[in-house]
Order: structure tokens, then C-alpha cells, then sequence
């Protein structure tokens, strides 16, 4: 009863060599019905996040949200996606029809395939590879590419600019993400996601705090969602890479995205917030499993709350902060923290001096980075406004 | 350690045809009315003159270059990364040096004003 997930395996697997099938068929068999798990799971976690961001949405805005199609909108995205599945597909005149039909699976392939890696409970690792970090790395710039694709192809000139944007944007956002994605990978001496997540006695968060914060927001603004949402800035670019898109084609990129942020949850779980561990996880795996999905949900919320909260910022602004701050901040930190962990391995101090020290070094870098900021910006001229007549109903005029 | 990839084959092939089915199945169902209007290229109702592939701020590529650079170079410090624990310390800081190489390219790049948005 303990080991319920591999209790079902076994059970899957001693049917299929009842039947006749070879161990090492059994094995593959099992491997796709894995893997079709995890994508299934995926997409129905997304219907179920696109009515909780919505909803979400509507309370912070103080509206209702989806309110009409059952109890509390719960169908809405029901809804959406019968109406979404019987809509015509519009292909402009003049688009390439290759690169334009591709773009939306090629999108929506390079959020699914991050899920390959995860380890999601102690024994419930899909592919365990060595160069698991690598691996994300790798599928997770796939996503630039189908923008640029979609961009490009849609011979529109807003969709081909908000592709550009996505160039210096997305790309510039991927080093910080990358160079604080290798903190963990130093902490944990593998690239193996299992092996992270185990290595991880106080939570990564605790170890290497200014690591997770760039990487959160680095990888927010890899999302594209705001306060970074310009590569589809309504007031700017009609609807930024996907206006030409219509019917199920735009649902991809639309479901890519929250998959996108849901999956930056599960990232940050694993690196910095332990993934499956918590109690009582390595006893029963399956707790490990509502662990992982529990933090990742958490993380997911945290990043709508920010979006909903922020206005979107202008793109010198957002070069900026990743070309002047992110960046430098994060290899000064990688090499702070590559020095400090080699010598404290060499002095083989007590694990909780380990940690007191990281945290210590990870602060003192993050309130240098922002003094050093904070003295060289420029003083931002201030227009003072003339007070404005107010308006005011006849007969209430003060005297 | 072979099936872990042979998983990470077959879900990247299911990671495609499930989008695929999802993509193909309006092509069945939902009606198909092509007209001429409708395929008109959509800029908020004004008719598209001239040539889409107009040039670009030559500082998007400049971006695209600089990345490319750093790209790199994290290639090379993930296996650093990882074979930390066993290195000796001399080893530590030639990768800590070879990183205040790159960072120097960084400073030479904005000092030389490139990566500013003008």
C-alpha cells in the first residue's frame, strides 16, 4: 500500500507478460503509457489553470470573472474549447504555409518536452538522465524558435516586429536563467534532477536565495507574461506574433503559454523548493507526487499574482535590467558561490555553517548589487502637473 | 540508464502528436469558408501596402550576437559546474578566471555603448 505508483506498474506490467509480450516490450509499453500520463495531465492541469488564472484575474481586478457557465464558471473553459475546436482556420494570403502550420505544435512541443525529465515522487522519475539541466536548457529555446516561426511566417508586419522583440528579449533573458540554473547544478556537483532534489537538505532557496530570485524572474519574462508581456503588447502590436492565428492553431500558443508558466512553477519546485521532498514523502512516493504538484501550483500563483499586479514595462527598461543587472549580478554570484562552496568542502565544516555562510554571501551580494544601482541611475525628470479643474456637479461648488 | 532515453524518445514523440491531433482535428469539424477579405493580412482594417519584410533596427541581430557568445560559454561551464566537488582548487579558480574573461567582454560590449536601446 505504501508504494502505490510502482504497486500499479507492477500490476500493468505482470498483465502484459500474461499475455505473452517479451519484458523488454512490457517496458517500452509501460514507457508510453507514461509518457501519454504526463502529457494528458498536462493539458488537463492547463484547463483547470486557465479558469483559476481567469477567475484570479477577475478578484484582483474587482470584477467577477467567469461567472455564467456553471457554478462559479467552473465550464468556462469547457466552453472555450468546443468553441475553440469548431472554429475556421485562416491562413493569410502570402504566409508560408510550412513554418505557419508547425509554429503552434512546435511551440507547444517545447513546454511538453521539459516534462520528459521531472522527477515527480523518489521513484517516479520519467527519463533520469545525467544531463537533465542540459536537457532543459536545450527543449526550452525550442519555444523562441516556434515565436519566431509564427512571427515570421505570418507575413503581417505587428507579428513580424513582435517577433523581433521576442529576439532581444527572450534571448537576453535566457543567460541569467541559465547562469542561476547552474547554482543548483554546483550545489548538488550533478545535472541529474533526481540527484538535485535529493541533494537538497535545507531547501536551495535557503542556500542560494539571490540564485532563485533571478532565476524567477528571468524565467518569468521567458514566459512572456507581464510586467515583460512585450512581445504581444495589445496597445502596440494588435496581438503581437499570433494575429494571424485563428481556431485551434491560436489555442496551442494560448495553452503553450500557461503550460509554460506552470511548468517554470515546476522548474523552480525542483531546483529551489526541493521538488517531491517534505514529510513522510520518502515513505509514501505517492505524497511526493502531491508535493511536487502542490509547490509547483504555489510558484504558478505567485507568478499570475506578480503579472496581475505589475504594468509592463518599456524595452530599454527591460534590456536593461537584464544587460546592467541581471547578468552581472548572476556571474558574480556563480563565482562567489563556485569559491565559497570549494573552500568550505576543503575546510569539511559542519552542513549548518555551510548554509548560514551561502546565505549570508548570497545577501551581501544582492543589498552591494542594489546599492551600486541605486548610485549610478540616472535622476528621472519629473513633469510636475498644474492642478486640474475638477468637475463638479451644479449647485455643489464650494464658495 | 538506456531506457531513460529511449522514455525521453517516446515522449518527445508523443510531446508531437499530441499537439498534432489537437492542431488536425478543427480540420474535420470546423467549417471551411475561404474568402478573399477574410485572408486580408489583419492591421486593424487598413489595407497592407508595400513590402512585409521591411528592414529592422539592426540592434535586435547585435542582441541575437551578444547571446550567442554567453550561450556558449554556459556550455562550458556546466560540466565545471558538476565535477566542482572533485576539482582541485586551482582548477576552481582557472573557471572562475575564465568566467571574468567573458564578464570583461560583457563590460567592453556596454562601455562601447552596444547595448544601449537608443
Amino acid at each position: 500500500m505504501a508504494d502505490l505508483i510502482n504497486l500499479i506498474e507492477n500490476w500493468i506490467k505482470n498483465i502484459l507478460l500474461g499475455w505473452g509480450v517479451t519484458e523488454s516490450l512490457a517496458v517500452f509499453i509501460l514507457q508510453v503509457l507514461g509518457s501519454v500520463l504526463v502529457v494528458i495531465v498536462c493539458f488537463v492541469i492547463v484547463i483547470a489553470l486557465i479558469w483559476v488564472e481567469r477567475k484570479l484575474a477577475g478578484r484582483i481586478q474587482d470584477r467577477f470573472g467567469p461567472n455564467r457557465a456553471g457554478p462559479y464558471g467552473i465550464f468556462q473553459s469547457f466552453a472555450d474549447i468546443i468553441k475553440i475546436f469548431t472554429k475556421e482556420y485562416i491562413t493569410p494570403v502570402g504566409a508560408e504555409k510550412g513554418l505557419f502550420n508547425i509554429a503552434p505544435v512546435l511551440a507547444m512541443f517545447s513546454v511538453l518536452a521539459i516534462w520528459a525529465v521531472f522527477p515527480f515522487a523518489i521513484n517516479v522519475v520519467g527519463g533520469d538522465i545525467h544531463v537533465g539541466v542540459l536537457y532543459i536548457v536545450a527543449i526550452g529555446a525550442f519555444g523562441i524558435l516556434a515565436i519566431l516561426m509564427a512571427g515570421w511566417s505570418s507575413n503581417n508586419r505587428y507579428a513580424l516586429l513582435s517577433a523581433s522583440r521576442s529576439v532581444a528579449m527572450l534571448i537576453s533573458y535566457e543567460i541569467p536563467m541559465i547562469i542561476s540554473l547552474l547554482v543548483p547544478v554546483l550545489l548538488a556537483h550533478s545535472m541529474k534532477l533526481s540527484v538535485i532534489v535529493e541533494a537538497q537538505m535545507p531547501w536551495n532557496i535557503f542556500v542560494a536565495p539571490l540564485a532563485a530570485l533571478i532565476f524567477g524572474i528571468s524565467s518569468m519574462a521567458e514566459v512572456g507574461k507581464a510586467p515583460f508581456d512585450l512581445l504581444e503588447a495589445e496597445s502596440e502590436l494588435v496581438a503581437g506574433y499570433h494575429t494571424e492565428y485563428s481556431g485551434m492553431k491560436f489555442g496551442m500558443f494560448y495553452v503553450a503559454e500557461f503550460l509554460h508558466q506552470f511548468t517554470v512553477g515546476a522548474l523552480m519546485a525542483i531546483f529551489f523548493l526541493g521538488g517531491w521532498t517534505g514529510p513522510l514523502a520518502v515513505r509514501w512516493p505517492i505524497l511526493g507526487v502531491f508535493y511536487f504538484y502542490g509547490k509547483t501550483f504555489f510558484i504558478y500563483l505567485v507568478i499570475s499574482w506578480i503579472r496581475l499586479s505589475l504594468p509592463r514595462i518599456r524595452i530599454d527598461e527591460m534590456l536593461n535590467l537584464n544587460w546592467r543587472f541581471l547578468i552581472p549580478i548572476s556571474f558574480i554570484n556563480l563565482i562567489a558561490v563556485a569559491i565559497a562552496d570549494r573552500v568550505m568542502l576543503e575546510f569539511n565544516l559542519a552542513r549548518w555553517i555551510y548554509v548560514v555562510v551561502m546565505f549570508l554571501i548570497n545577501i551581501l551580494i544582492l543589498v552591494a548589487a542594489l546599492t551600486i544601482a541605486e548610485k549610478n541611475e540616472k535622476a528621472v525628470e519629473r513633469v510636475e502637473f498644474s492642478p486640474r479643474p475638477i468637475a463638479v456637479p451644479p449647485g455643489k461648488e464650494s464658495k | 540508464m538506456l531506457t531513460n532515453w529511449v522514455y525521453i524518445g517516446v515522449f518527445l514523440i508523443v510531446a508531437v502528436v499530441v499537439p498534432l491531433v489537437a492542431v488536425l482535428i478543427p480540420v474535420f469539424i470546423a467549417p471551411k469558408k475561404p474568402s478573399t477579405r477574410k485572408e486580408e493580412i489583419y492591421e486593424c482594417g487598413i489595407e497592407t501596402k508595400g513590402n512585409i519584410r521591411i528592414q529592422f533596427k539592426s540592434q535586435y541581430y547585435i542582441y541575437a550576437l551578444i547571446f550567442l557568445i554567453f550561450d556558449i560559454e554556459t556550455i562550458f561551464l556546466f560540466p565545471w559546474a558538476v565535477a566542482l566537488g572533485n576539482l582541485p582548487l586551482f582548477a576552481v579558480i582557472e573557471g572562475v578566471i575564465f568566467i571574468v574573461i567573458l564578464f570583461a567582454g560583457l563590460v567592453y560590449a556596454m562601455r562601447k555603448g552596444v547595448l544601449a536601446w537608443s
